[in-house]
């Protein structure tokens, strides 16, 4: 499970999350959305250790990250896995060595335990066979996916996706979106997705936190969500030009 | 008035260059608290980058720079009737100043250069961002290999950079300024001490954890995007080879005055 308690963050004096409370339970599928710059990637960030709060606390299993030790957050890693927006895999690296990278550094494994592995977190995403190409050869989609196996490599329980599908085409997006439900049916993983794809966030969430001016305004299942009655939310998803903004 | 706001602005940038200095300082001593668990790999690449594709250059610039200096004071030190000991000035210069400079400021202008590049990409590409997500630590990953493979690297690429500048002048003396061969060796013997060798080492390999370091240091706090990129690299080269001339002073100083 995972508390956010009193949670603020802000750049100097810029705030861009202002006590901020939320639960998430193990194995649900949680969407934040809001305007870009709205603290969305910043509130990620924060739940992987990449930022650290200016107050408040964040609970991953009833642990405070903010008191853990490097092992602890170590350890922590190895549970919280994130899907970056730009994919972010290591361009100095082919695609097995990207999906290993994590298994390598982190576990036992003999060489050919590493190659099963590896393969099967390949098969998962439908890119058996790319073993060989390295991140410049690879499409958007394809990019997409080999970040999710190499986040997948670790077995995490919660997964957190950056805009997964932004800037994909429609086609990549429902595979995309395809993969994250089989993940969340079949591995059971917590998924905190950060997106302004509404289709997106219909298909693959149970539960939608619009975030504005560093708090959450709205909160409820995609169907609430559809038939809110906030004008800024109702902007939001319909894309209008004027609402309460 | 703008001259009103002169001292804020040479204010804010000294405590900007103090802050940066700070920086440096802890990632340093990160790295080295972490130096034991280098990977013997990744360290062994970049030794190769660092070391064996920058031989080229080091011998090119060492060999001219000593068949230039050669060429400089042997026509002076005839004129003074000190000819032989041309050998001897060329073999301190080289090991105590030139051997190591010399390797200091290729190595700092070619890999400094390499070094901030290519982690101020991976910086805006969320590469760092990944690595750490994925609960692997930048610096002992990037910065440890980079900083081992500098320490030890410089000092073998000196060794060459002195014997190739003392070869090129060795060359010049006697062919240009009609030294005695065997005395350009002789007094080169005599003159020089084991010291000389050891401390113009030692100076290559502080040089190199400090090339290592600031260049990681301006990659790991690459902001924006490919202007961002360019901006560490260049300031990398800057900053390295600034920090270089300043601790070649103080080093040359306690080693050998």
């Amino acid at each position: 499970m995972i508390e956010l308690k009193n949670l603020s963050k802000s750049f100097n004096s810029l705030i861009i999350l202002s006590d901020i409370n939320l639960t998430i339970n193990n194995g649900e599928s949680l969407a934040i959305i809001g305007p870009s710059g709205c603290g969305k990637s910043t509130l990620l960030r924060l739940l992987i250790g990449l930022e650290k709060p200016t107050a408040g606390a964040i609970f991953i299993d009833q642990q405070d990250i903010g008191r853990l030790s490097d092992e602890g957050w170590l350890n922590l890693r190895k549970k919280v896995g994130m899907i970056f927006q730009s994919a972010a895999l290591f361009d100095s690296l082919n695609v097995f060595e990207n999906v290993a990278f994590a298994l390598r550094e982190h576990t036992r494994l003999s060489a050919r335990e590493i190659a099963k592995t590896v393969k099967e977190k390949l098969a998962l995403v439908e890119l058996a066979g790319t073993d060989l190409l390295m991140p410049a050869e690879l499409s958007g989609g394809m990019r997409r996916r080999v970040g999710i196996a190499r986040t997948l490599a670790l077995n995490p329980k919660v997964i957190l996706y950056d805009e997964p599908t932004t800037g994909l085409d429609p086609i990549t997006s429902v595979m995309i979106e395809d993969l994250m439900i089989k993940l969340g049916r079949e591995l059971k993983v917590t998924a905190i997705v950060v997106t302004h794809v509404m289709q997106t966030v219909y298909r693959t969430t149970q539960r939608i936190l619009m975030l504005h001016h560093g708090k959450f305004i709205e909160t409820g299942a995609p169907e609430e969500t559809r038939r809110s009655k906030n004008p800024i939310v109702q902007q939001f998803i319909t894309g209008g030009l004027k609402g309460g903004s | 008035m703008p001259y009103k706001r002169f001292p804020e602005f040479v204010g804010n940038r000294l405590i900007g260059l103090l802050e940066e200095c700070g920086e440096i300082t802890f990632l340093a001593l990160a790295a080295l608290k972490r130096v034991k668990t280098a990977s013997v790999r990744l360290t062994i690449d970049q030794m190769v980058k660092i070391g064996v594709d920058s031989l080229p250059l080091a011998l090119i610039t060492s060999t001219f720079i000593g068949m230039v200096f050669a060429m400089q004071i042997a026509s002076e030190f005839v004129r003074f009737g000190a000819g032989k000991f041309v050998g001897g000035v060329m073999a301190i210069a080289m090991t105590r100043e030139l051997g190591p400079a010399v390797t200091g400021i290729v190595v700092a202008a070619r890999v400094a250069a390499s070094i901030a590049a290519e982690l101020g990409t991976m910086k805006v590409t969320e590469q760092i961002d990944a690595l750490q997500a994925l609960g692997v630590s930048p610096v002992k990953y990037l910065v440890v290999p980079r900083l081992v493979a500098t320490i030890i690297m410089l000092p073998l690429l000196t060794i060459l950079t002195i014997v190739v500048g003392f070869y090129g002048g060795f060359w010049v003396a006697v062919i240009v300024g009609k030294i005695n061969g065997v005395q350009y060796f002789e007094t080169a013997q005599s003159l020089t001490k084991m010291w000389d060798i050891y401390g113009g080492l030692i100076k290559t390999a502080i040089f190199g954890a400090i090339i290592a370091v600031v260049a990681c240091h301006k990659g790991l706090t690459t902001k924006g995007g490919a202007k961002g990129v360019g901006e560490a690299t260049t300031s990398a080269v800057v900053a390295t080879l600034i920090s270089l001339f300043i601790v070649n002073y103080f080093l040359s100083m306690a080693f050998f005055k």
